[in-house]
């Protein structure tokens, strides 16, 4: 039944249709008229290109509709280099499709496999090859040159040890010792409690000696935020509670998911959020987290004053900052 | 006459040297199939010249180094500034240098399009099922470009050390920290030390410029040797078959076409370098670890990667003091690496369930192969949803919407729309190759109305032309293997579970509507 069923016929490659430039010699000319001008447009985009090089002052701004303002120099020089490329292909293309031949050729294609006959000459040559190298007789050969190749891919490997140290103790601490100033960040000055009303952030780092010289390193992990709450607002366990002061609560700014900066405050949420990837914590509490990618809670920082009322770290960090790792203890 | 002469001296003198006149014309004759889907690959090649024309150009001024240094450059608000070299060098190509700024935009701008070319290059050739045999080694070498292009897309934009770009390399560090075991040698290693350190720019940076890029145009000169040699496929049509490819010969049309396609790319490159702006790297300020610009966005081709990590739950294991971080390591590392690697092997999953190990040259219409489109459209519904969440914080001010609300939409979205997506588009197929049946045997509606002598009205319809029926009905329609669970003797075979899935994803992949035959003409004109 099923070899009766006829398919469609392919009627073969359909006749081809002449352009007008093919048989009219005037449709031709002005086909390359067109060319030439395209061509021509090209190299009027270059000599754009030249006069904002040299004669359009850098600091100058034009009114470009839709636009706005724009820088004059930057803007001639784009467009001449737009325009001196974008003509030459437009010019080309129109040659090939104008003037060029269209006739559709056919090549023939054949199958990729090589005829028996060479199949077999191959594996023969393969076969005798090595055979006469005897690898299939002298396995100790074999087995020593595999183990030599192996050793030897180590070498590479082993050379790159150096890229940098073992990870070390630092990976888990940072410069915040039991006593270090909170100084704030850029101005490097210690802060008291009445410079921080209720409601407002602020973003602090440990006082060091060079604070001209901290290093990103450092601020990777050291960064902190400081907000203040009321006191009543709070809805902390009595030990985390005790690490805040007068209000002020201090967390690593470090997200603990992957690291950025958790710079985002909504003050009538007491929400931190990150703006990296939404990690949302609750400063009330504890920056407890409450949606988002995070699995940790930001590490809270144990402060209090000294005797003249500038605040200070009590303790360092309990836990690493910043995001998690392997070799973390949680 | 001259111009002949003088290029025949030429040619003379190099064939006596080399021989090269016999494969130069049979290779100058060569003919390449046109479409306007083939320019996609082309768009990528074209792009990736452009990039090391305006790359090479970039390092002549800029300073691959994290020294920290005081600005003074031209541009105010940074004045006295304390940045990186890096940094303050790409503000100096930005406003010092001329043409600095339109070569930068130009790197960037044809890098972003460098990356949608391959995408859309590669849509082209999963849809038309060009990847078939003897393709797949280029599919993987495809699959390997796209993966290598984001890399360097990646590293690209984190060299000018500015803020956005080191908060991507910082998240980088907690991908590479994530690994269990080796997390933190890696990033140690990486580097050289604590994050950021003073390294990780320059070593970044000849990753980018030399080990990339030379990785890139070893295997982009596969890639295309081997099409040349395979020759190109071409679309099916009448006088179109197996064993021929029909169209332009390489010289001069395709030469003349393809060289003059190059000028476009890099006109309409420059054109956008010129008046849309992009990374304007002296707005964000230089990085420090302790901030953050917010609505911070990788390059698009990263955003899908972005979205996910977003929307991963907040899951953690602790073991034996041992931290293992499921929400980075799902989004960042497992769900990337499942997706790129089915990719890379669907050629020989879809050989395996069908059963077909011949070779093809014609290509596929979409909706003949319904359950490799369908594939492919929850494929990407998959990365559509991912890449909304990756830009959630944009979406969510603009379109005056809830972060929360966005991202539970695309937690819950990731997992219901593909499936949707696939059997929607199943059935457009199944609908589509219906109505090619219809037109095939009942011609085109006309629109003409005849009024019958007894009332009734019928409209026209003209039978389609002898080409269009083939190009409808040229599609082969295998039938699906049959595996069955026992032997002819009736014992059960080995491997029963696998060849029962292997049969019901055979059947499912075999799905289509009967095309139209002669017969079935025939059959319609005795009537």
């Amino acid at each position: 039944m099923s070899s009766e069923i006829e398919a469609i016929k392919d009627p073969g490659l359909p006749a081809h249709v002449h352009r007008k430039a093919d048989h009219d010699p005037k449709a031709a000319d002005r086909a390359e008229r067109q060319v030439a001008t395209m061509f021509g447009i090209s190299a009027l985009g270059t000599l754009l290109l030249i006069f904002s090089y040299i004669f359009i002052p850098d600091d100058l701004f034009i009114f470009v509709p839709i636009m706005g303002d724009q820088n004059a120099h930057q803007l001639g020089l784009g467009l001449g280099m737009a325009i001196s490329l974008f003509f030459i292909g437009i010019g080309a293309i129109h040659w090939a499709k104008t003037l060029m031949p269209d006739q559709e050729v056919i090549a023939h294609r054949h199958e990729f496999r090589s005829p028996d006959e060479d199949r077999n000459e191959f594996v023969k040559t393969v076969k005798l090859g090595v055979g006469e190298a005897g690898l299939g007789r002298r396995s100790l050969i074999k087995k020593s040159l595999g183990t030599a190749l192996g050793l030897s891919a180590l070498s590479p490997l082993l050379l790159l040890r150096d890229l940098g140290p073992l990870p070390g103790p630092e990976q888990k601490t940072t410069t915040w010792k039991a006593g270090t100033y909170l100084v704030l960040d850029p101005s490097n000055r210690r802060i008291k409690v009445s410079d921080l009303e209720v409601g407002s952030v602020a973003q602090v780092l440990p006082e060091i000696k060079d604070p001209e010289h901290r290093l990103l390193s450092d601020i990777a992990k050291d960064a902190v935020l400081l907000i203040r709450l009321r006191p009543a607002e709070f809805n902390l366990t009595p030990d985390r509670f005790a690490m805040t002061h007068e209000g002020i609560i201090a967390f690593s700014k470090i997200c603990s998911h992957m690291g950025c900066a958790v710079a985002l405050y909504e003050q009538t949420t007491k929400h931190l959020l990150c703006p990296c990837h939404q990690s949302t914590f609750d400063v009330t509490r504890a920056a407890k987290v409450i949606f988002g990618p995070s699995a940790r809670p930001l590490p809270q920082l144990d402060i209090t004053v000294d005797s003249e009322g500038y605040l200070i770290a009590r303790n360092p960090f309990s836990e690493p900052v910043g995001p998690s790792f392997w070799g973390r203890n949680t | 006459m001259t111009t002949e002469a003088r290029l025949g001296q030429v040619a003379n003198y190099v064939d006596e040297r080399t021989g090269a006149a016999a494969w130069m014309k049979k290779n100058l004759q060569k003919v390449f199939p046109d479409h306007w889907s083939f320019l996609l690959g082309e768009v990528a090649l074209y792009s990736f010249v452009i990039l090391l024309l305006s790359g090479t150009f970039l390092t002549f001024w800029f300073d691959p180094s994290m020294r920290e240094i005081v600005y003074e450059g031209s541009y105010q608000p940074l004045q006295g500034v304390k940045m990186s070299a890096a940094y303050a060098s790409t503000l100096d190509i930005s406003f010092e240098v001329r043409g600095g700024l339109l070569m930068r935009q130009i790197h960037h701008w044809a890098a972003l399009i460098f990356m949608a070319a391959i995408v859309a290059h590669l849509m082209r050739v999963f849809f038309t099922g060009a990847f078939r045999k003897p393709r797949e080694g280029n599919w993987i070498i495809g699959v390997g470009l796209l993966t290598l292009g984001i890399v360097e897309g990646f590293l690209g934009y984190s060299l000018p050390d500015d803020l956005l770009s080191g908060t991507g390399i910082r998240i980088a560090e907690a991908i590479i920290q994530a690994l269990p075991v080796v997390g933190s040698y890696l990033s140690y290693f990486a580097f050289g030390g604590v994050f950021p350190g003073e390294l990780f720019i320059p070593r970044i940076y000849i990753v980018h410029v030399l080990l990339l890029p030379g990785a890139f145009l070893a295997l982009i000169t596969a890639h295309l040797m081997m099409v040349w040699y395979q020759k190109h496929t071409q679309f099916p049509g009448p006088g179109r078959t197996e064993k021929n490819v029909v169209g332009y010969p390489l010289f001069p049309v395709y030469m003349a076409k393809a060289g003059g396609f190059f000028f476009i790319v890099f006109g309409v490159i420059a054109f956008l370098a010129a008046v849309a702006s992009i990374n304007p790297i002296w707005l964000y300020g230089p990085y420090t670890p302790g901030q953050v610009t917010a609505g911070s966005q990788p390059d698009w081709y990263m955003g899908w990667l972005d979205g996910l990590v977003r929307m991963a739950p907040p899951w953690e294991t602790y073991l034996f003091g041992y931290t293992i971080s499921w929400n980075i390591l799902l989004p960042g590392l497992i769900v990337p690496g499942i997706l790129f690697t089915g990719m890379a092997l669907y050629p020989f999953i879809e050989s395996w369930i069908t059963g077909d190990k011949r070779e093809h040259h014609l290509l596929d219409r979409p909706r003949n192969a319904p359950n490799r489109t369908a594939l492919g459209a929850m494929s990407l519904t998959f990365m559509v949803v991912a890449l909304i969440n990756g830009g959630n914080d944009l979406i969510a001010t603009n379109f005056d919407l809830s972060i929360n609300q966005i991202m539970w939409g695309t937690r819950i979205g990731i997992f219901i729309l593909p499936p949707i997506a696939f059997v929607l588009t199943k059935r457009l197929c199944l609908s589509l190759q219906r109505a090619d049946r219809e037109l095939v045997l009942h011609g085109r509606e006309t629109g003409r109305l005849l009024r019958l002598p007894h009332g009734e009205f019928v409209e026209v319809h003209e039978p389609i032309s002898p080409e269009k029926a083939y190009l409808l009905t040229s599609h082969e329609q295998l039938p699906p293997l049959e595996l069955p669970a026992v032997d002819a003797r009736g014992v059960k075979r080995a491997g029963a579970l696998k060849n029962k899935l292997r049969a019901r994803m055979s059947d499912a992949h075999a799905q289509a509507i009967p095309k139209a035959t002669a017969t079935d003409l025939k059959e319609i004109e005795h009537h």
